[in-house]
């Protein structure tokens, strides 16, 4: 059945706490290197058959329910 | 008058909510989030908890709860609607207040007697406070840190429309120790910290909280 993934991620500008508990964890950890974290969500969704109308549909529901706007950013894609 | 407040699964602070609404002489009703009718009162309270579990965004299912219609409907129209914490949450997702609410920047739960100062006595749920008037109240969130862009900001400062604000300490990472907002109508108010659980002497931190659940009556006396 094709899969159809939603990642929804915090904006830019805003403050992501988890990203930097997990940033701050690493050098502890003893990995090097990794300059910034970012934490998001990622949703699978799927679906009988991808049409245009589906796609639509899941990209409404993304703006709408999966990620609030207000503060995150979403991409709709499908996954071969 | 009646306030309703209402139960969504996972909320813990109706009982102590409704209990408020009637020390501050109100009728309190009981309303459930599945139904489609808010039994005539004259107000809601959105109460306190883990609605849902948290999952996906604090708020974000019970923001699609069936009464909500009418809860959306209402406050579009004048309702009075007080979120409190899960509440607030609740009212940032169904974007009747701007904003949202994350993680505590420190990333911990907290819960602790706080300081607030209410800044706007002009709304429904407030005008039984002075301008200034310092309160404390308990606080209990770990996703408390209220954000918004700049231009929201700005105009909620300009406009007034910050009703209570953190004192001496900034529990969340709140952008300008900002604790509670309102709508441009003073209807809908959204707080963090839980005036529900400061209203008796008996247990604990006061009745500094009151003044939210005497609000109303004392609002529509005046007119």
């Amino acid at each position: 059945m094709p899969r159809v993934v939603v990642d929804v991620m915090p904006k830019p500008e805003i403050l992501d706490p988890q990203g930097k508990a997990v940033l701050g964890a690493l050098p502890r950890l003893g990995f090097t290197g990794v300059t910034e974290v970012r934490q998001g969500k990622r949703f699978e969704l799927e679906i009988p058959e991808v049409t245009d109308d589906a796609l639509a549909q899941i990209e409404k529901l993304a703006e709408t329910f999966l990620a609030n706007t207000v503060i995150e950013n979403f991409v709709v894609r499908v996954e071969q | 008058m009646k306030i309703g407040v209402i139960t969504f699964p996972g909320t813990l602070d109706d009982v102590d909510a409704q209990r408020a609404v009637r020390v501050g002489g109100n009728e309190a009703v009981a309303l459930w989030h599945g139904d489609h009718d808010l039994q005539g009162v004259d107000a809601v309270i959105l109460p306190g908890g883990f609605s849902y579990g948290d999952y996906l965004r604090c708020g974000a299912i019970s923001r699609f709860a069936p009464i909500m219609t009418e809860v959306i409907e209402g406050a579009q129209k004048g309702l009075p609607v007080l979120g409190i914490c899960n509440g607030f949450q609740m009212l940032v997702e169904s974007h009747l207040l701007p904003g949202g609410l994350l993680r505590n920047d420190h990333l911990k739960f907290i819960c602790r007697d706080q300081k607030l100062r209410i800044e706007n006595v002009s709304t429904a749920w407030t005008s039984a406070f002075t301008q200034g008037q310092e309160i404390v109240v308990p606080l209990k969130n770990g996703e408390g840190q209220y954000v918004a862009d700049a231009d929201t900001i700005e105009r909620l400062e300009g406009e007034g429309r910050v009703v209570a604000r953190y004192l001496d300490v900034n529990p969340n990472g709140s952008v300008n120790d900002i604790a509670g907002i309102t709508n441009e109508a003073g209807n809908v108010v959204g707080l963090m910290p839980h005036p529900e659980h400061a209203v008796e002497t008996l247990t604990g931190s006061g009745t500094d909280g009151l003044g939210f659940f005497t609000s109303l009556a004392e609002k529509v006396l005046a007119r």
